[in-house]
């Protein structure tokens, strides 16, 4: 047996490293300097990037006995967490703060989770995915409990769990029946031999095919399986809800890639028409549900359906383009997700969360820029250009194209425009209506420009797509 | 012979650059130099398109000025500009009147002055990026993202009822532009990876893939114009609207739905369009004698405006969709035509509201007494509105009546019956508002026009004076382009 080679695992064991050290350092800390410990993680979280870009490599690598995986678009993806998690603390920061959530476990859990989402983006193996997605969901389901004393996060922690546990029930129930069709784990080794065809019965293999797929439905959020979303969105703490609709999202869509396209894609043509209901049915709920929301918190919960329908689409198509696609549309979502959380983390202060759509009113009287900020993650999320998210769209609809649905295509671009309403009533509310709120915005100044750049990203990465595009059609194509 | 200096690049970005230095100046509460600035960047935002028309080519159809340099390569999109007769004259007529918008702005707008001027000296770039791009994608940018600005400056300095009409705006045309994404990225498969427009001309397409292609594209474009019966978005969105955004949206944005209709439907679905031809003529015929009679019961002024756009609108469509040299070329001069006339409307009436706060005819009544010369500029414009000869607005609807008899004699009747409608409602309004006694105390208070009003009704009374007097420097301009355009939609592409 060869020597384990430990090098494509480096940022792991690096994250692992740090989680221990911030572990033991903040006993020692006490509450008023908790700002140490903020930035040892922002530390380790720009550790990560750096060892990541250093050790990237455009081949892919294979090692602890083929279970661990280090390819291009791992890294990018994990690049890309690690990226969007450091932003995601520097808009939170305040507001965690003001609420006393300024605890070292939130930070913990956070790299906790961050480890998982490593994890599952490099996983070869059904164990090592699993293994990855548990330490996410697990810690998640604690970072929605945080805020002990609200009843409404407790309740929503209550319900992510139990359905979350019931989603990793049926996903290890699928792997199950997989293992048993194909008499292997690995994930290579399952797709290998669905391509020489299964000798007997194939049913046990549609139906592990259909729990993975369902489970995977409830992990991204997809409707039949989307209803814990709007809950955990509404009741956790706006940075943890912030924090589940973004890094996670982006290991969803590496998860999603491992199983159904790495492994699973000699089904192809059992799981794209799943999908397609999936796609077709999120968008439908998701946008049509968002319009009757007055809670800003819990229409984007309803949007992300919507967008979790998009990205379906991308991989449905069954090619390079989709896949490519999809990845930049799940980045470019999460980029304009930060946005939108972020600004909503802007308004709130002591004793009050800047829900409400109706606490955007007059938002350009009271500050013209952020309401400016917020039109463009509007118009984004809307999908209209020149914001990044049309050409998101542009481009996971030319691959749906491509691949011969033309009517699923007319479908979402209906649905997109059901989208448009919604989006353009918190345009409406912060431009035509009048401010009933006389207090001033005073954000710190980190804040303030971390919100900056997370809103003119909306707009500069539409401009200028391409170099954004192609790193993804780089990626999948080296790794697939 | 690719000229060096990129007019066609200055003519989009110079205005929005200015347009979001306003935004900076204005956020200081600087609002007279935001003013000052928009003013001198409408200026240059005119004069650096100038050149376009000076040294246009006359004697060739393709395009001119071209600038390509590739923007998204994983998607082969390219930021392809260029003109050719059809689209330089609205690069022109657009910026031309961003400058008047702003004048007529300067003491009228209240609230946010630099955000109401930025908002349009940004739309005036983004609509000149819509006239010339020549890239699909860098046209459905352009296209839609002139909705955002619109759609702030109804709702912000709109009416009573403006935020009823913003969305109603946006969702009207949003809905149509997104089928013509579909439709472009259909074509984009169809004509090997490509966004240009121009290999769009060339693509062959079967008949039935083009039907569906017209579809898409006319909701689109007859959303835009509108046609009836798609058009019940614009009288709430005009009468709503700021005057400068009835202007703009009058001369200009519904102009993007005809230009349209020649750029896309025409040269790429050529079949599907001969056989559509007869209904859309159909639908421009009622905009003409249906919308013409809806024009004659309207008691608010800028809605009989509004109805009388889409009435001239009619006869574009009805021009452009006979197929004929004359046809096409009385569409593109009726459109520059009823650019300057439908603004020179709404500024009327915006001069009139901004002194009483009124939009009802019936609140008027003898203003003649009291503002002489305003009377006078109105007099012109409503004999423009209603095709006098000697105006712009007899020009371009004799020529397209002229155009549509040597098709069908019942089209010519049909939309001819125009002269008399139009001369109808507009003259009736003119003579209840400004003849006749004095009607109550705001009108005898009246004071006639300043300076600056004076300013822009008289650049206007120029415009519209010459264009019917001397329009061939118009049609020379146009000639080349619209011949190659039917020579080309007279070829079968199947």
């Amino acid at each position: 047996m060869t020597t384990l080679n430990l090098f494509p695992a480096y940022p792991e064991i690096f994250v692992v490293a740090a989680i221990c050290v911030i572990l033991v350092l903040d006993l020692f800390i006490s509450d008023s300097r908790r700002v140490v410990t903020y930035l040892l993680t922002q530390l380790t979280l720009l550790g990560a990037i750096m060892i990541l870009s250093m050790t990237t490599q455009s081949a892919s690598t294979l090692t602890f006995h083929d279970m661990f995986v280090d390819d291009f678009m791992a890294d990018t993806l994990k690049i890309m967490c690690c990226f969007v998690l450091s932003v995601l603390l520097v808009l939170s920061r305040q507001y965690l703060l003001v609420r006393g959530l300024f605890s070292g476990e939130f930070f913990i859990l956070i790299l906790f989770a961050l480890l998982g989402m490593m994890v599952m983006i490099s996983a070869h193996h059904f164990l090592t995915l699993y293994l990855g997605l548990e330490l996410l969901t697990l810690s998640s389901y604690t970072l929605v409990a945080l805020q002990r004393d609200s009843s409404r996060a407790t309740e929503a922690a209550m319900k992510y769990f139990v359905l979350g546990a019931l989603a990793s029930g049926l996903l290890l129930y699928g792997m199950s029946m997989l293992y048993g069709a194909t008499g292997t784990l690995d994930i290579a080794q399952v797709s290998q031999a669905l391509r020489h065809g299964i000798s007997g019965d194939k049913t046990v293999l549609v139906f592990g095919l259909v729990f993975i797929v369902a489970g995977l439905a409830f992990k991204l959020g997809a409707v039949p399986f989307h209803m814990w979303i709007p809950d955990v969105y509404h009741g956790a703490p706006t940075a943890v809800t912030l924090f589940i609709g973004s890094a996670p999202k982006i290991a969803a869509f590496a998860f999603v890639m491992r199983l159904l396209v790495s492994g699973l894609e000699p089904l192809v043509a059992d799981w794209r028409d799943m999908l397609i209901i999936l796609a077709v049915l999120s968008m439908a709920v998701g946008n049509i549900a968002a319009i009757a929301q007055t809670n800003l918190k819990r229409m984007l919960a309803y949007s992300t359906i919507s967008h979790m329908g998009f990205l379906l689409l991308g991989i449905l198509s069954g090619t390079h383009n989709g896949y490519s696609s999809s990845m930049f549309y799940i980045i470019t979502y999460v980029l304009t997700n930060l946005g939108a959380f972020g600004m909503i983390m802007l308004l709130s202060r002591a004793g009050f969360e800047a829900e409400n759509i109706e606490d955007f009113k007059g938002l350009n009287q009271r500050n013209s820029w952020y309401a400016f900020l917020m039109l463009l993650v509007m118009i984004s999320l809307a999908g209209l250009p020149p914001a990044v998210g049309f050409f998101a769209k542009l481009a996971v609809l030319q691959a749906v194209l491509q691949a011969g649905y033309v009517w699923v295509v007319v479908v979402a671009v209906m649905f997109s425009l059901v989208g448009a309403y919604y989006y353009l009533r918190v345009v409406k509310v912060m431009y035509f209506d009048i401010s009933t709120d006389p207090s001033l915005i005073q954000p710190e100044s980190d804040m303030r420009l971390m919100s900056s750049v997370s809103g003119i990203a909306v707009l500069a990465l539409g401009l200028f797509s391409q170099p954004l595009l192609a790193l993804c059609a780089f990626a999948i194509d080296r790794s697939f | 012979m690719p000229h060096a200096f990129p007019y066609l690049s200055w003519s989009i970005w110079l205005p929005i650059v200015v347009g979001v230095i306003v935004l900076a100046v204005g956020a200081k509460r600087n609002t007279e130099a935001a003013k000052w600035i928009a003013l001198v960047g409408a200026i240059a935002g005119f004069l650096v398109t100038l050149p376009l028309y000076q040294h246009f080519r006359l004697d060739t159809g393709a395009m001119q000025f071209e600038e390509m340099a590739p923007w998204i390569r994983g998607l082969n999109i390219n930021y392809h500009l260029g003109v050719d007769g059809i689209s330089v004259w609205f690069v022109l007529l657009n910026s031309f009147m961003t400058i008047l918008v702003v004048i007529a702005a300067w003491v009228v707008v209240e609230k946010k002055v630099a955000q109401y001027l930025a908002a349009f000296l940004i739309m005036s770039g983004l609509i000149n990026g819509s006239f010339i791009a020549l890239d699909a994608i860098l046209f459905y940018v352009f296209f839609e993202a002139t909705l955002i600005p619109m759609y702030l400056i109804i709702g912000i300095w709109g009416g009573p009822n403006r935020i009823y009409a913003a969305i109603k705006f946006f969702l009207y045309t949003l809905l149509g532009s997104l089928l013509m994404l579909a439709a472009f990225i259909y074509l984009y498969f169809q004509a090997g990876q490509s966004f240009e427009i121009l290999k769009f001309h060339k693509t062959m397409l079967a008949l039935q893939p083009q039907l569906l292609i017209f579809i898409a594209f006319f909701l689109s474009f007859a959303v835009k114009v509108p046609m009836w019966p798609l058009h019940t978005w614009l009288p709430d969105a005009h009468v709503e609207a700021p005057t400068g955004g009835s202007v703009i949206l009058a001369a200009i944005t519904l102009k993007l739905g005809a230009y349209g209709f020649l750029r896309f439907s025409l040269p790429i679905v050529p079949d599907a369009s001969h056989v559509a031809a007869p209904y859309v003529i159909a639908l421009s015929l009622i905009a003409v004698v249906y919308i013409g009679l809806v024009a004659l019961v309207q008691a608010d002024m800028k809605k009989l405006i509004a109805y009388s756009s889409i009435a001239h609108m009619g006869f574009v469509t009805l021009g452009i969709f006979i197929f004929n040299v004359l046809g096409v070329e009385g569409a593109l001069v009726q459109m520059i035509s009823h650019g300057f006339i439908s603004a020179a409307m709404f500024l009327c009436v915006g001069v009139m509201y901004d002194r009483v706060h009124s939009r009802q005819v019936a609140d008027y009544g003898g203003v003649v007494n009291t503002m002489p010369i305003f009377a006078s500029f109105f007099m012109l414009f409503a004999m423009a509105n209603s095709g006098l000869p000697g105006t712009s607005g007899f020009v371009g609807e004799f020529m397209v009546i002229l155009g549509a008899v040597k098709v069908n004699f019942w089209y010519a009747f049909l939309a001819a019956t125009t002269l008399i409608f139009g001369a109808a409602y507009t003259l009736w309004m003119y003579k209840r508002v400004i003849f006749g006694p004095i009607a109550n105390d705001h009108v005898a208070n009246l004071k006639d026009i300043g300076g600056r009003e004076f300013v822009f009704l008289a650049l206007l009374a120029v415009a519209v004076l010459f264009m019917g007097l001397y329009p061939k420097p118009f049609t020379d301009v146009m000639h080349a382009s619209v011949t190659e355009l039917l020579t080309h939609v007279a070829q079968k592409k199947y």
